[in-house]
């Protein structure tokens, strides 16, 4: 910059005074408008929503004093379990923390990472998930907890696999995508993945966004009870959806035999979809969550269908508020990759070699990841350690323990689940009206009482 | 309980017995590896879920219709239904052989990935959706959008096809006999060479269709225009 001002020249993108930028044709919204130009195709990346929106962050806990008691931080008991599935299921699954991991599959993950996720959640006692390519055995062989999605494209779709999986997971949609199909580009369809997918090598794979055998919640019941059927029974069944609709979409799915609802607002990550369908499609997860918590609380089984809510879970701040909001767990996918060594300074050099920082990597859809993570370059695989990535996304979920807990005894609560909306207030009125908490220092709770 | 050697038939009533101990019952068989290996099932009444899940080299008929997934995720099993079938029949089977007497409802075979499902009616929409390497053999014909997204696996209809056949079609050979209404986004009219005849004879052979020519047939597939994104294609979809 000094260079600039001192020579009374500018090189593009560089301020100095006189210049004002457009707030509506901004330099990233000039930028695309050229690409879009340039290459005639649209954005295609990976990440999640990287607009500003209305969050966790704008929430706050009313901790403990005269009118509550906090439980001491260091000395008394405050539980973390969950039981997922006990509604139907003859194994429900028992987890010692109410962090999970979210689907990602492998192709759009590189099998080392797929097995650090497994390392992880078996470490600190969760489950992790499969995704749209199928159960790999080092998936399966690390991970004590495994749940395993059953989604539209049905991709190495097995029923020995289903029979091997801990919990079933019916993917209707994701956040970052509701109403679309998972997409890989040509780039991650190495040879493994392509024999797993039943597809040519190096194709732009788009995954169907409508399941093949259903339509509608009335089938959705009966394809719920041929894997309750093919399974014996065992399995607890979770159906996923991008957050939407979620009040109706919820209720649907509980209507159709749920054991328990995943809702994964809009800024749940992604491998690879259209930038304009992660930054404009889908809610926030702020308002998801008392959507599905009045849909099932209507039916009367809030907490007997257990709700498990994504989508930018980044801190045990972000876990404890949503189950305060009524989840019974958080999944987190992008944190996890990013616990794991994703945008990390260490690889600066190389991100700046394909035209990226460390920070802002969101290119995982081409598969050239220098960190490992999310590629199938068998090269770029072996830089990634699984027994350290595992180490550290295990660090990084028993933070995340640890950090609810906190919360939860200076709350009072001797159980992270029994944090409560009571316990919340709202910094601004949207979040108010979205987490339905009142704005702080008032009891209004904008859409459900009076005015301010 | 008869033991596997004796050819005895195991008949379950099904308006006597839950669908739940019918298919526990199968599932034991490749649990244990000993049972009964011919089975009868009598008054399906439109039931869903019939026989789905079986993993052992069963033998099983099924006196009437049947509803939804019946012979889902098939492996290894012969399910022979004496009827018609509804949604999803044989959804995602792996192996074995799957028959159908009467006509299936829509995304019969869908998402296959092995074995043979023999359709000796119709097949409504969507018959060989996402199929991964089954064969299907339909004596009647099928409705709008069959193979749609097809992978791998063979799509034989000895009648008609309906709009958009094997739209977004990877690498599935589809063949048809009779007219097509219409074909799906980059799904065209390929050679039918004298492979492609021998494969039609055999799969006819296999679901014991003897009335028709395999020669009669012409064979579709795809044009691989779509395998990667090209803007100038972008008003193929």
């Amino acid at each position: 910059m000094s260079d600039t001002v001192s020579t009374g020249t500018s090189r593009a993108g560089e301020w100095h005074p006189g210049l004002r930028e457009s707030y509506l044709f901004d330099r990233n919204t000039i930028a695309e408008i050229q690409r879009a130009a340039r290459e005639g195709i649209y954005d295609i990346r990976g990440f999640g929503a990287k607009r500003s929106l209305p969050h966790f962050d704008d929430l706050l806990f009313l901790g403990a004093s005269v009118s509550r008691y906090p439980l001491e931080g260091y000395r008394e008991r405050c539980d973390t379990n969950v039981t997922l599935g006990t509604r139907f299921a003859k194994r429900p699954l028992e987890l010692k923390i109410p962090v999970t991991i979210a689907g990602m599959s492998f192709g759009a993950l590189s099998a080392p990472a797929k097995e650090a996720l497994g390392r992880a959640a078996t470490e600190v006692g969760t489950s992790t998930t499969t995704g749209d390519g199928g159960m790999t055995p080092e998936e399966r062989g690390h991970s004590k907890l495994l749940v395993y999605q059953v989604l539209p494209s049905r991709y190495g779709m097995s029923p020995d696999d289903l029979r091997r999986a801990d919990a079933i997971e019916v993917v209707v949609g994701q956040g970052a995508k509701p109403g679309g199909g998972g997409m890989l580009l040509g780039y991650k369809i190495s040879d493994r993945v392509a024999a797993m997918r039943d597809l040519p090598k190096g194709i732009d794979q788009r995954s169907a966004c409508r399941h093949p055998d259903w339509t509608g919640p009335d089938d959705l019941e009966i394809k719920i009870g041929e894997l309750r059927e093919i399974t014996d029974w065992e399995k607890p069944i979770f159906v996923k959806v991008g957050a939407t609709r979620t009040y109706y979409d919820v209720q649907l799915a509980v209507k159709a035999g749920a054991d328990v609802i995943v809702v994964d607002g809009m800024q749940g990550g992604t491998a690879a979809t259209q930038d304009v369908f992660i930054e404009h499609v889908g809610i926030p997860t702020l308002c998801a969550i008392p959507l599905a918590v009045q849909a099932l609380q209507e039916l009367g089984l809030h907490r007997e269908v257990q709700l498990i809510v994504s989508g930018g879970i980044r801190t045990g701040a972000d876990v404890a508020k949503a189950l305060a909001l009524g989840a019974d767990a958080v999944s987190i996918g992008t944190a996890a990759l990013v616990a794991m060594g994703d945008n990390s300074p260490e690889y600066e050099e190389q991100y700046r070699k394909i035209g990226s920082s460390a920070g802002f990597y969101d290119d995982w859809q081409a598969g050239r990841d220098p960190a490992g993570i999310s590629t199938q370059d068998d090269e770029l695989a072996s830089h990634f350690d699984p027994v350290l990535g595992g180490r550290k996304v295990a660090n990084y979920l028993r933070v995340l323990t640890l950090e609810t807990q906190t919360l939860a005894r200076a709350c009072g609560k001797s159980h992270v689940h029994n944090l409560e909306p009571e316990d919340l207030v709202a910094l601004t009125i949207e979040a108010a009206a979205m987490a339905r908490v009142p704005l702080a220092g008032t009891n209004w709770i904008p859409g459900l009482n009076g005015s301010l | 309980m008869v033991t596997g050697t004796e050819p005895v038939t195991e008949v379950v009533d099904l308006a006597l017995t839950p669908l739940r101990e019918l298919n526990q019952r199968l599932h034991d068989v490749a649990t244990a590896g000993e049972g009964p290996r011919h089975w009868r099932v009598v008054n399906p009444r439109g039931a869903h879920a019939v026989a789905c899940g079986l993993d052992a080299e069963l033998d099983v008929e099924i006196d009437g219709h049947v509803g939804y997934y019946c012979a889902g995720m098939n492996q290894l099993a012969t399910v022979r239904v004496r009827g018609n079938a509804g949604t999803g029949l044989a959804e995602n089977m792996m192996s074995g052989l799957v028959v159908v007497d009467g006509s299936a409802s829509q995304s019969a075979g869908a998402t296959g990935r092995g074995g043979l499902l023999v359709v000796r009616g119709d097949a409504a929409a969507r018959c060989g959706i996402s199929m991964k390497g089954v064969d299907i053999v339909v004596r009647g014909s099928v409705g709008h959008l069959s193979a749609f997204m097809a992978q791998t696996g063979c799509l034989v209809v000895c009648g008609d096809a309906g709009d958009a056949l094997g739209d977004s079609i990877y690498e599935a050979r589809l063949y048809v006999r009779g007219t097509v209404a219409g074909l799906g986004a980059d799904c065209i009219e390929k050679e039918m060479r004298e492979e492609h005849v021998a494969q039609v004879r055999d799969l006819l052979a296999r679901a014991e269709v003897d009335d028709v020519d395999p020669a009669d047939f012409r064979r579709y597939g795809s044009a691989r225009q779509l395998y990667t994104f090209k803007i100038d294609n972008a008003g193929a979809y």
